[in-house]
C-alpha cells in the first residue's frame, strides 16, 4: 500500500540513508581508531580500515557538502556522548563484566556505531560466557542467540555496510542457531534497498550454503534482481559463480551448448539497452572466456613435430642439410619441448613416455619452463640425449612420444589432461664430428638465403594445427559467428569495437585455417581505431595489436615462409625476421618452436616474456626495442642454447629506479649470495649491476651487443667480462683472452 | 430522499464563496479557498455522495446517476415573492448521452455484491506520480485522506489481441521480449536524449551538454521521433503508451491534436519522473484505493477542515439577481445568491456552478443585457461542441493478462480498424484497489469522439478485442469449441455500461463561473490547471495552498516507506 507523502526532493529513500550513513561514518573513525590496540580480529580491523578510508573518498559519485555549524555541533555532542560509552565499555571488557547492565552498554555502543569491532568481540566473549553457564537449555541457548541477531539487526539498519555486524551474524549462525530460514527473508529487504551490496551478497552466499539451497533458486534470484535492474555487477557476478559451478556439474540441463547461448541473449539486451553500463560487458567477457577456453588441458604443438625429421650434430656444424633443421650441441643432447593450451603440472617420464632407440634416455627429466620454484608451466622440456658411450651414427631413430599415457597432467585450475596424444619424429644423427669452428662473429644481416617458399619443409617443421581439435566447437562457432554478426552492429562505440575485436580473434582460434586470415586483418584495423580513439588504453591495444599481427604471420605457411631464412652461416639454422613490426607484445610462440635465429630488431618490445619457449633459440636480436632493464630479459635465462644476444640501442639503466627490484625479494638477502665467485670478488659491482648479473650468469653467451643503451661504458663491460667468462664478442669486438 | 429529514435552515446565509457540485476540479477550489483564511466557503452538492461527475459508485447508484439529469428538486420550488431580487429558474442537463447498461451476470447485482463495487463515473483516469495533482494534494494536505496503489504495467494492444508491455523504463526495455536488440539500442538512447535535455533545461546552464534544438521543439513531435530515428512500433509506443496522445498523429488533417516536440518532450518528462518518485510505487502510474471518489472527497475534508461548510441533498433551483433597477446604475443586474430546494435563499459574493447546471431558455428571454452578461458562463450554447467522450465499464471474472491486476492497456489509432480515429484506452482494476469483489476486475474505456455511434463503436470493438463475446446460450455449443484457445482464455463480461459524457470546459464569468467537467484525459492535470487558473482570477492571482507547505509535512517524511526495514 502506498500512502503519498511530501517529500522536498526527489532524492530516493536509499541515497537518503548513505547521506546519513557516511556522516556516522566519518565521525566515528577517530574514536575507533583509538582502540585498534585491543582488537583480536586485527585482519577484520584492517579491512574495516580500507574500507572506510574507501568509502569517504568514493561516495558513489556524490560531491561531499561542507558541515553545516549546527550539524558540526550536534555531531561533536554525538562523538562526546560515544566517548563516554566507549570508555565505559572498555572497562568492562578489561574486567571480563558480562552482567546484564554491561552487555546492554555495549548493546548501546553497537546501535550508534556499528563498526566499534572490540564491542562485537566483547559480545563473543560474553555469549560464550553465558553458554558456559547454563547446561544446554535449547530455549536458553535460543533467547541468548536471537538476542545477538536482534543487536546485529539494528546495527545493520544503522549501517548495513558494518563489516563488524555481518561477521557477528555469521558467528552467531555458526553456533547453530537454525533460524537461517528468517536469513534470507532479512537479506531480500536489505538486498532490495541495496541491490548491489556486496556485504549482503556475500552474506547471502553464507546462508545459501548454510541452508542448501538449490543454485538453481539463486540463479532465477540473480534472474529477478537483473531484471529490477541490471546495473548490478554483484547480481552478474553471483550469476556467473552459480553458472560455473552448475555447469561443472553437469547439473539438470545446465549443458554449455544449451546455456551459453541463452546467457548471450540475456546480456545482449543489457548491452543494447545501455551499452554505457559496464556490468553487462563484463558478464559478456565472463561469457567468451566460457565460450573460447576449454577447461581441459590440451597438447597445442611440440619440438619436434609430428612426422619431421631433424639432424643431429655433435657439436656445431657448417654442414649444409637445407632440408632439415640442423641441430646441434656441445652436450650430445637435444631438447624436446610440449607446449600446452594452459599451464600443465605433472609432467614427467610417466606420464610422458618415449619409445626410442636412442640409449640413456630411459629416465628423462621433465622441466616447466617458468619462474623459479613454479610447478606448473604451459612449456616443458626435457633433453633427449643422442650420443651415448655406443658410438651411433651415421643412422636414423625413430621416436615415439606418448603425452598423457597415464593419468597425472593437471591444469593449474584441477582439469585432467584426458585426450593422450601420440607423436612420431626421425631423428638422423651425423657421424661427421666437426669441431666447433664457428667462432666468427654472427651477422644479422649477411649470409640469409630466402626460404624456399614452394617446399614442403615448412608443413614439417611447424606444427601449424592445434594437435587436438575441439570436441563441441560447432556450437562455440555458432555463438561467437552469432555475437559477431551483431557487434558489427555498435560500430560507434570504443567498448563495441573492442568487443568485436575480441570475438575476432576468438573466431580465428577456433575455426580453420582457411577462414583466419580474413578475421586478423580486421582485428588489427579495429585496434588501430581503438589506439586513435583512446589514447588513455593506448598500450593495451598496441598490445592486442601485437597478439593480432603475430598470429596473423603465424597463421599460415604462407604468410610465416615470407618472414623465414636460412643463415648460412650458422649452419643453414632457421631465422625468423620479425623486425619493424611495433611489436610490443611477444606471441604465438607455440608455433616458433624450430626458429633458430630470431630477429625482433626495431620494435616496440619491454620485455622478452614468452620466449623461453623457443628452446632451440641460439641467436635473438632485440636491438633498438624498448627493454628498460636486465629483469625484462629474465625468461632468457631458460634459453640453453643462446650464444648471441643483441640489445643495443635499448634504454637499459635509463632509469635509475627499477619498479621491478621492489616486486621481488632483495638480492641481498639472497641465500646464494655470498657463496658466488664473482659477487664475493667484486660486491660493488654486482650490487649495483645485480638484475645484469641476475641473467647473464645464467646464460652462456659467446657475443653480446650492449652499446647504445645508458648501461654501456667500460665499468660495465669489466663486469659483464667477470660474470660470463666464455664471451668471445663485445659489442663487435672481439675480446683479447 | 423524502424519507430524510428536512434541513433546518442554514446558518449563516452569507458566504464569500458558494460552489455547487463536488465533481473535481470544485473541492480543489474549495479547499484552497477555505485554507486561505479570507474566504468563507459553502459547498453543495444535489447528490447524497460526493463527487458529481467524478465519484465512485455501486452498480445501482452508477446506474441511476447516468440515467437521471442529476437530481433535480423533488418538487417545483415556492415561488419567489421576494421583492428585493430577480429569480431566475435553473435547469439541470445531463452530461451523458446514449446510455447503454447490459447486465449478462444478474448475481452481480445481489446484495452481497452491490456494496463492494466502488465504480468510476469518469475512468479510465489514473495518475502520475510526478502530476500536479498529487503536489496540490501533498501541499494542501489532503493526501492524509487517501491512499494509492500502483498500476502494475502498461500495455499496447492491436487487433489481434495481443498485449505487449510498454518499455518505460530502462530495466522493462531490458526485459521486453518483442523489442529487437537495435530498436532496445534506439529507445534508450531516445530516453537518454530527452533525459539529458531535461537535465541541461533544469539546470539551465548551455556547457555543450546534449539538448534538443529549438527549431526541433516547435515541430511537431511525431516528425521529431521520425528524426531520431525511430521505427514506426517504438514511435506508436512513445505517442500513444507514454505521451498519451488521443488522435493519429500521422494524419495531420484529421488529426485533433497534433503534438508539437516541446508538449510531447514534457508529457515524457511527465511520465520519466514519475517513475520513481515515489520508493514505493513501482511504475509511473498511480490509483487511489476505493476508486477516484476518494480524491474529490479528500479535497472537501480537507476544505472542513478548514471551515467550509458541507451540504449534501441539496439541490439549488434558482439565481438571485439584482432587480433592473432605474436608480442604481451600477450594480443593475448583478449576481447576489441562490435559492436552495428548501427555498432558503444564500447570498455570497461569487458562484461556482457545476458543468450541468444551465440557465433555462424561457428564463433568458426576460432578462436584460446586464444580467445576461452576468448568466452567460451558464447559456447552454456555450456547453456544447466541445468534443465528446466515449466510455465503458465492463464488470470481468478474470483478467486480460494472466497474473496482473491493475493494467493500463492503449489501442493507438488503426491498431484495431482503420477508421479508428483516436486512441483508445482501457483501466483494468482489481480487488486489491477495493473496487470489486476480489475475483472480479473492473475495466474502464474511453476515446474521444466526434459522436456518439462512432465513440461507442470504437470502444465495443475494444472490448471484443479484450473480453469474450456473450453468445446466447442457444448458440454456446460447437461453433464456440472451434475458436481458439486464445479466446477460451479471455475473460467473461458480467455487466457493461456503454455511454457518452460532453465534454464542458471551467469557465471563468466574473461572479458567476462554471467548473470543468471530466476531460477525455487518462489523468486530471488538465483539470487542476483549470481549478488553478480560475482560482486566480477569482482571488486574484493568489497562489494555492501556499500556506500549507512546512506545518504537517515535517512528520510524514519520516514514514517516507522505502527506508525503513522492518524485520
Amino acid at each position: 500500500m502506498l500512502t503519498l507523502v511530501y517529500s522536498t526532493s526527489s532524492l530516493p529513500g536509499r541515497q537518503r540513508l548513505s547521506l546519513s550513513l557516511s556522516l556516522s561514518l566519518s565521525r566515528c573513525y577517530v574514536t575507533l581508531a583509538g582502540d585498534l590496540s585491543n582488537q583480536k580480529f586485527e585482519s577484520h580491523t584492517l579491512a574495516y580500515l580500507t574500507f572506510v578510508s574507501y568509502h569517504r573518498r568514493n561516495m558513489h559519485g556524490r560531491p561531499r557538502k561542507a558541515y553545516k555549524p549546527e550539524e558540526e555541533a550536534a555531531s561533536a555532542a554525538k562523538a562526546a556522548k560515544l566517548r563516554g560509552l566507549q570508555s565505559q565499555f572498555m572497562a568492562n571488557h578489561h574486567n571480563k563484566i558480562y552482567t546484564k547492565e554491561a552487555v546492554d552498554l555495549s548493546t548501546k555502543l553497537l546501535e550508534i556505531n556499528p563498526e566499534a569491532y572490540t564491542a562485537w568481540n566483547y559480545r563473543k566473549l560474553a555469549v560464550e560466557d553465558k553458554l558456559s553457564r547454563i547446561e544446554s537449555d535449547p530455549d536458553l541457548v535460543k533467547t541468548i542467540l536471537d538476542e545477538e541477531l536482534r543487536v546485529v539487526e539494528s546495527a545493520l539498519k544503522q549501517n548495513f555496510k558494518s563489516y563488524g555486524a555481518w561477521h557477528h551474524r555469521k558467528w552467531v549462525l555458526s553456533k547453530g542457531h537454525s533460524s537461517v530460514g528468517n536469513e534470507l527473508r532479512l537479506l531480500d529487504q536489505f538486498q532490495k534497498l541495496d541491490t548491489r551490496n556486496f556485504h549482503a551478497w556475500n552474506y547471502r552466499r553464507f546462508v545459501v550454503e548454510l541452508t542448501k539451497r538449490s543454485e538453481q533458486d539463486e540463479l532465477e534470484y540473480t534472474d529477478d534482481m537483473i531484471g529490477s535492474d541490471f546495473s548490478n555487477y554483484s547480481a552478474w557476478h553471483n550469476r556467473s559463480v552459480l553458472l560455473s559451478s552448475l555447469l561443472a556439474r553437469k547439473a539438470d540441463g545446465f549443458l554449455p551448448n544449451k546455456k551459453i547461448p541463452d546467457e548471450y541473449k540475456l546480456v545482449q539486451n543489457a548491452i543494447f539497452t545501455d551499452e554505457d553500463d559496464q556490468s553487462g560487458w563484463f558478464y559478456h567477457l565472463w561469457l567468451l572466456d566460457q565460450t573460447v577456453n576449454v577447461e581441459t588441458p590440451l597438447l597445442t604443438s611440440s619440438w619436434p613435430s609430428h612426422g619431421s625429421r631433424i639432424s643431429l650434430y655433435a657439436g656445431c656444424s657448417n654442414g649444409s642439410f637445407s632440408k632439415l633443421t640442423t641441430f646441434g650441441s656441445e652436450s650430445g643432447s637435444f631438447p624436446l619441448v610440449l607446449y600446452f593450451d594452459q599451464a600443465v603440472g605433472g609432467v614427467s617420464s610417466s606420464t610422458v613416455t618415449i619409445d626410442s632407440e636412442l640409449k640413456g634416455n630411459e629416465d628423462l627429466v621433465w622441466e616447466p619452463v617458468s619462474k623459479k620454484n613454479s610447478q606448473v608451466s604451459c612449456v616443458w622440456v626435457a633433453r633427449l640425449k643422442y650420443i651415448s658411450s655406443e658410438p651411433c651414427f651415421g643412422k636414423e631413430y625413430k621416436v615415439k612420444v606418448r603425452v598423457g599415457n597415464s593419468p597425472g597432467i593437471v591444469s593449474s585450475r584441477g582439469f585432467n589432461f584426458s585426450a593422450s596424444y601420440e607423436f612420431v619424429f626421425t631423428a638422423h644423427v651425423h657421424d661427421t664430428v666437426e669441431e666447433s669452428s664457428q667462432e666468427g662473429i654472427v651477422s644479422w644481416t649477411d649470409g640469409f638465403d630466402i626460404w624456399d617458399a614452394e617446399s614442403k619443409d615448412l608443413n614439417a617443421l611447424a606444427t601449424l594445427d592445434r594437435s587436438n581439435a575441439q570436441m563441441d566447437s560447432k556450437w562455440r562457432q555458432e555463438a561467437i559467428a552469432e555475437e559477431i554478426d551483431l557487434f558489427r552492429e555498435l560500430p560507434d562505440s570504443k567498448i563495441g569495437k573492442l568487443t568485436l575485436a575480441r570475438l575476432l580473434m576468438a573466431k580465428a582460434m577456433i575455426s580453420d585455417d582457411a577462414v583466419k586470415g580474413v578475421h586478423y586483418n580486421e582485428i588489427l584495423e579495429l585496434y588501430k581505431d581503438l589506439m586513435a580513439l583512446d589514447s588513455s588504453h593506448y598500450q593495451y591495444y598496441k598490445d592486442e595489436h601485437s597478439v593480432a599481427l603475430l598470429r596473423k604471420v603465424t597463421s599460415s605457411t604462407e604468410d610465416l615462409s615470407g618472414h623465414l631464412f636460412r643463415c648460412r652461416n650458422m649452419n643453414n639454422s632457421v631465422c625468423l625476421r620479425l623486425n619493424n613490426l611495433s611489436l610490443s607484445r611477444i606471441a604465438s610462440v607455440e608455433k616458433l618452436l624450430f626458429v633458430q635465429m630470431l630477429d625482433l630488431s626495431h620494435n616496440e618490445l619491454h620485455s622478452t616474456e614468452g620466449l623461453e619457449a623457443m628452446q632451440l633459440l641460439s641467436c635473438l636480436n632485440l636491438s633498438r626495442n624498448r627493454i628498460r632493464s636486465f629483469s625484462a630479459l629474465d625468461s632468457l635465462r631458460h634459453l640453453k642454447q643462446l650464444r648471441v644476444l643483441d640489445v643495443s640501442h635499448n634504454h637499459i639503466g635509463e632509469h635509475s629506479v627499477d619498479t621491478t627490484r621492489y616486486l621481488c625479494s632483495s638480492p641481498l638477502s639472497n641465500s646464494e649470495w655470498p657463496q658466488d665467485e664473482v659477487g664475493s670478488q667484486m660486491p660493488s659491482l654486482a650490487t649495483k649491476y645485480w638484475d645484469a648479473y641476475f641473467v647473464l650468469r645464467d646464460l652462456n653467451l659467446k657475443q653480446l651487443d650492449i652499446t647504445g643503451n645508458v648501461i654501456a661504458g667500460d665499468e660495465f663491460s669489466s663486469f659483464v667480462l667477470q660474470v660470463v667468462p666464455k664471451l668471445v664478442w663485445l659489442d663487435g669486438k672481439k675480446l683479447e683472452i | 430522499m423524502s424519507d430524510l429529514p428536512p434541513y433546518p435552515p442554514l446558518d449563516p446565509t452569507t458566504y464569500d464563496l458558494i460552489i455547487v457540485g463536488t465533481g473535481v476540479p470544485s473541492p480543489i477550489l474549495a479547499a484552497a479557498a477555505s485554507s486561505s483564511g479570507s474566504s468563507s466557503v459553502l459547498h453543495l452538492d444535489p447528490n447524497p455522495f460526493y463527487g458529481s461527475h467524478s465519484a465512485s459508485l455501486s452498480l445501482p447508484d452508477l446506474t441511476s446517476f447516468l440515467h437521471s439529469n442529476s437530481l433535480s428538486p423533488p418538487s417545483p420550488p415556492p415561488p419567489s415573492d421576494t421583492p428585493d431580487f430577480l429569480s431566475v429558474d435553473l435547469a439541470t442537463r445531463s452530461l451523458y448521452s446514449s446510455v447503454e447498461i447490459a447486465t449478462f451476470d444478474s448475481s452481480i447485482l445481489d446484495e452481497r455484491h452491490s456494496r463492494k463495487f466502488n465504480v468510476d463515473l469518469c475512468g479510465p483516469r489514473v495518475l502520475f506520480c510526478a502530476d500536479e495533482s498529487i503536489n496540490l494534494m501533498l501541499r494542501s494536505g489532503s493526501n492524509n485522506y487517501v491512499e494509492f496503489k500502483s498500476v502494475d504495467a502498461s500495455f499496447v494492444g492491436d487487433s489481434s489481441g495481443e498485449l505487449r508491455s510498454v518499455p518505460d523504463s530502462r530495466a522493462a526495455i531490458f526485459k521486453d521480449k518483442s523489442l529487437g536488440l537495435m530498436e532496445k539500442k534506439q529507445l534508450m538512447k531516445f530516453f537518454k536524449l530527452v533525459q539529458a535535455h531535461l537535465a541541461a533545461s533544469s539546470t539551465e546552464r548551455d556547457e555543450g551538454v546534449v539538448k534538443i534544438a529549438e527549431e526541433d521543439m516547435e515541430s511537431p513531435f511525431v516528425e521529431f521521433l521520425a528524426k531520431m530515428p525511430l521505427p514506426p512500433k517504438i514511435k506508436s509506443i512513445i505517442l500513444y503508451g507514454i505521451a498519451m496522445v488521443d488522435y493519429d498523429q500521422d494524419n495531420v488533417e484529421a488529426c485533433g491534436d497534433l503534438l508539437k516536440t516541446k508538449e510531447g518532450i514534457a508529457r515524457l518528462a511527465l511520465y520519466i519522473t514519475s517513475i520513481g518518485r515515489f520508493s514505493n510505487a513501482l511504475g509511473a502510474l498511480i490509483y487511489p484505493i476505493y476508486g477516484q471518489g476518494e480524491l474529490p472527497q479528500a479535497f472537501c475534508r480537507r476544505a472542513a477542515v478548514k471551515g467550509c461548510i458541507y451540504v449534501l441533498r441539496m439541490p439549488i433551483t434558482a439565481l438571485l439577481l439584482d432587480k433592473a433597477s432605474e436608480s442604481v446604475v451600477v450594480e443593475t443586474g448583478g449576481y447576489k445568491g441562490v435559492r436552495l430546494a428548501t427555498g432558503q435563499e444564500i447570498f455570497s459574493q461569487k458562484l461556482i456552478l457545476d458543468p450541468c447546471i444551465t440557465v433555462g431558455s424561457e428564463s433568458m428571454s426576460t432578462l436584460t443585457d446586464q444580467q445576461k452578461e452576468t448568466l452567460r458562463v451558464l447559456v447552454p450554447k456555450s456547453i456544447s461542441s466541445e468534443g465528446k467522450i466515449a466510455r465503458g465499464i465492463c464488470i470481468i471474472r478474470g483478467s486480460v493478462k494472466a497474473d496482473i491486476s491493475n493494467a493500463l492497456v492503449v489501442y493507438p489509432p488503426k491498431s484495431l480498424f482503420p477508421e479508428q480515429l483516436a486512441a483508445i484506452r482501457v483501466l483494468q482494476l482489481g480487488s486489491g484497489l477495493a473496487v470489486c469483489p476480489a475475483d472480479m476486475h473492473v475495466l474502464y474505456f474511453s476515446t474521444v469522439c466526434e459522436n456518439d455511434d462512432q465513440g461507442k463503436a470504437a470502444l465495443l470493438s475494444a472490448m471484443s478485442t479484450l473480453i469474450k463475446p456473450q453468445v446466447p446460450e442457444n448458440l454456446q455449443s460447437d461453433s464456440a469449441v472451434e475458436n481458439d484457445t486464445a479466446e477460451a482464455a479471455k475473460p467473461v463480461v458480467l455487466w457493461r455500461a456503454l455511454y457518452v459524457q460532453a465534454m464542458v470546459k471551467g469557465e471563468f464569468g466574473g461572479s458567476i463561473s462554471s467548473a470543468a467537467s471530466p476531460d477525455g484525459n487518462l489523468n486530471y492535470n488538465e483539470m487542476v490547471e483549470s481549478a488553478v487558473k480560475l482560482y486566480e482570477q477569482l482571488m486574484g492571482s493568489e497562489e494555492l495552498f501556499k500556506e500549507e507547505t512546512s506545518l504537517d509535512n515535517t512528520t510524514e517524511e519520516e514514514n517516507d516507506g522505502g527506508v525503513e526495514i522492518e524485520a
